[in-house]
């Protein structure tokens, strides 16, 4: 393997025209992202945010504190004829909250018989309406995709303009990159079928957002 | 996969021919067109976002070995591998290796370069079974064809012919009722599909970019489909090629700015998804193991010759939504897995020349695809070089090289040109006077038997300027 690795890389050096690695890497084209490159926003950011999802097909709720976001949780299970059974992340911003007892909650992976998961994203872009997933012990990728219903809190102190806001966001905060990154924008689709978009093709047929505004 | 690039005119012939092909094809055509022009016009930024794309690949093309090399060792860092295969069947056996004893269940996420490298047909022959998870690229498994468009693989299957597929393919798994409204063809491919996830071995995707300095890969996707094949199974595999690599987070971001309006019209698909290594210590999913595949293919020789831009291609579709000939005959009449102009330009390239001759020529040059391209690639450009090489290499056939000799030699000499031009204007004006037009023509049968020929009107421009003068 190792033989087609450099044939490879001479291959390549030899179309450039140079016989040696470079001894030190190439000079950045920029050193910072330029502003000229990202779209503006033409509102404000929080409520540039809701509008995206929403054209994505996502639906929001905005909370005002933690407290309330059973609740709108609640009133999404009943709007939508869903059991309080519950596939739920472990972060910060989803242990907090007070299930009711009754709930059936659970942590972990999901499962084939989850229908409906709770988990915390760790931003939200503006410039498209996307959640920023990381994953890890406490945040299983499969919850993000097996589930029908997939329910995201976010925090709006968390809601960033662009994507490169968000790498630097992950770059101050996070040691490693996580095994899975999984930017998120509306709910899973298809338009394979004689270009009809439909929803729901093999990951969730509904994405719901809640911001937590405290 | 078979390859049928020589027979292209009677494929093509044969594409025009077929009702329920341009009946797909007129359902497809205008919606891409049209999605991608409003996602433009949305963005005013797209012309700075499109010349810095450019720079971004030019960059990394111009260090390809650096970030390649940083790519890797990113990939080993985080705790994954990385193998390198020069050609097609170098590739199939570092995945079949790592596959391992035979008999496996192998999900596949959409990935060109899989087609490119006869995957499929290598993990069955090796005793696997493979399943494809995209809905059209599951549609077209089940209908044992190549896929017909980059991004769209099932573009050219009307909703009719997938429920008759799905009605024949899934009684196998007690589903038996006619499926026939797009809502229940999709429910039933999730249905079948989502006990195949749940239950296979090995996970094999593609990549839209390999990001150097964190060591990802990257998938964009919009069913889901891709991350339930990386996440469930105990392995993952990715199969990517050179040119994909990109030096960092925000040079990808750049990029997926343009990729989403390009394909679909979409500011982002729905699912972008970044795999740094296998599963962490204390995650609670994700695979055991991470491999990446790195593929040649003759790649590294288009580097720094006159094909050098095409590498800069990041698989949008965009040329082929806007090619009048794509749109005319599909992707199946291209004969390899690349169609449209990107692939009459790719193909050659990859297959030699002297197996795709009438690729580069499938082509009316009205520069479209190279207006819409967001990598800024002169596809028009390339299309001509390659025309030119034919005519070089005298692959072209010995007539048109004979007519082009003798039209080069008269257009050298303004003397005898105009005399030829004049009398030949006379001539057929006179002649075609009567009628206006030409049905058939001795010597120009090409054009007359596909449609008429204007008569001319006595003379030429030339001579009517210059009395006009």
């Amino acid at each position: 393997m190792s033989a087609a690795r450099d044939e490879i890389l001479a291959r390549i050096r030899r179309s450039l025209r140079r016989s040696d690695p470079l001894e030190a890497p190439p000079v950045a084209r920029s050193p910072a992202p330029k502003s000229s490159v990202r779209p503006q926003l033409d509102s404000e950011r929080l409520e540039f945010f809701v509008e995206k999802i929403h054209a994505a097909a996502g639906t929001v709720d905005r909370a005002a504190t933690s407290p309330d976001v059973v609740p709108l949780i609640k009133d999404y299970l009943d709007r939508h004829g869903l059991e309080p059974r519950l596939v739920v992340a472990e972060h910060p911003l989803v242990s907090e909250l007070a299930w009711p007892p009754e709930w059936e909650i659970r942590t972990g992976a999901a499962g084939g018989d989850d229908h409906v998961s709770v988990t915390a994203a760790f931003a939200g872009v503006a410039e498209t309406g996307t959640l920023v997933m990381l994953s890890g012990a406490d945040s299983p990728a499969t919850l993000n995709f097996l589930p029908d219903d997939h329910i995201v809190i976010v925090s709006a102190l968390r809601i960033v303009a662009h994507f490169e806001d968000a790498w630097r966001l992950l770059y101050d905060r996070v040691a490693e990159m996580p095994r899975t990154v999984n930017l998120i924008t509306g709910p899973s689709r298809t338009a394979d079928v004689e270009q009809t978009i439909q929803l729901g093709a093999h990951g969730p047929r509904r994405l719901h957002v809640i911001v937590i505004d405290g | 996969m078979q390859r049928s690039t020589a027979e292209f005119k009677s494929q093509a012939e044969l594409a025009l021919q077929d009702a329920t092909l341009q009946r797909a094809m007129a359902k497809a055509k205008g919606g891409f067109v049209d999605k991608r022009r409003l996602a433009v016009s949305r963005l005013p930024e797209f012309e700075q976002i499109r010349a810095e794309a450019k720079s971004i690949k030019d960059h990394t093309l111009a260090h390809l070995d650096y970030y390649l090399d940083q790519f890797e060792q990113k990939v080993v860092a985080s705790g994954g591998r990385v193998h390198w295969a020069r050609t097609t069947e170098e590739a199939c056996a570092a995945v079949l290796n790592i596959i391992g004893a035979p008999g496996k269940q192998v999900l596949k996420g959409k990935s060109m370069v899989s087609e490119e490298i006869g995957l499929n047909d290598a993990m069955e022959r090796a005793g696997h079974t493979v399943v494809e998870t995209d809905l059209g690229e599951y549609i077209i498994q089940l209908a044992h064809e190549p896929p017909s468009h980059i991004i769209a693989p099932a573009v050219h299957k009307t909703r009719d012919q997938i429920t008759d597929l799905f009605h024949a393919e899934h009684e196998q798994y007690g589903l038996t009722e006619l499926v026939t409204e797009p809502e229940d063809i999709v429910n039933e491919a999730r249905q079948v599909l989502r006990t195949k996830f749940l239950s296979s071995d090995v996970g094999i995707t593609g990549a839209n970019f390999l990001i150097a300095e964190t060591g990802s890969t990257v998938i964009v996707t919009n069913e889901g489909n891709g991350d339930l094949t990386q996440i469930l199974p105990r392995v993952h595999i990715v199969t990517a090629s050179i040119e994909k690599v990109v030096p960092s987070l925000d040079d990808m971001t750049i990029l997926l700015r343009l990729l989403g309006r390009s394909a679909t019209g979409q500011e982002m698909s729905s699912y972008n998804t970044l795999s740094t290594g296998p599963r962490r210590g204390d995650d609670a999913d994700g695979p055991d193991e991470f491999h990446v595949v790195i593929v040649d293919n003759g790649r590294s020789e288009m580097l720094g010759n006159e094909f050098h831009d095409m590498l800069r291609c990041i698989r949008c579709g965009a040329c082929l939504n806007h090619c009048p000939v794509y749109g005319a005959i599909g992707g199946h009449a291209y004969g390899w897995v690349y169609p449209g102009p990107m692939g009459s330009v790719l193909t050659p390239l990859m297959i030699g020349l002297e197996n795709a001759r009438d690729l580069p020529n499938a082509c009316t040059l009205n520069g479209r695809c190279g207006e819409v391209c967001p990598m800024s690639i002169p596809l028009p450009d390339l299309l001509r070089t390659l025309r030119f090489k034919e005519h070089e290499r005298k692959l072209s056939g010995a007539r048109a090289r004979w007519a082009l000799k003798l039209w080069g030699m008269v257009a050298r000499h303004p003397g005898l040109y105009h005399a030829v031009t004049g009398v030949t204007a006379a001539v057929l004006g006179k002649l075609g006077a009567r009628a206006g037009r030409f049905r058939s023509l001795p010597l120009a049968s090409g054009w007359t038997q596909a449609r008429d020929l204007p008569a001319p009107q006595g003379t030429t421009f030339h001579r009517s300027w210059g009395r006009r003068r």
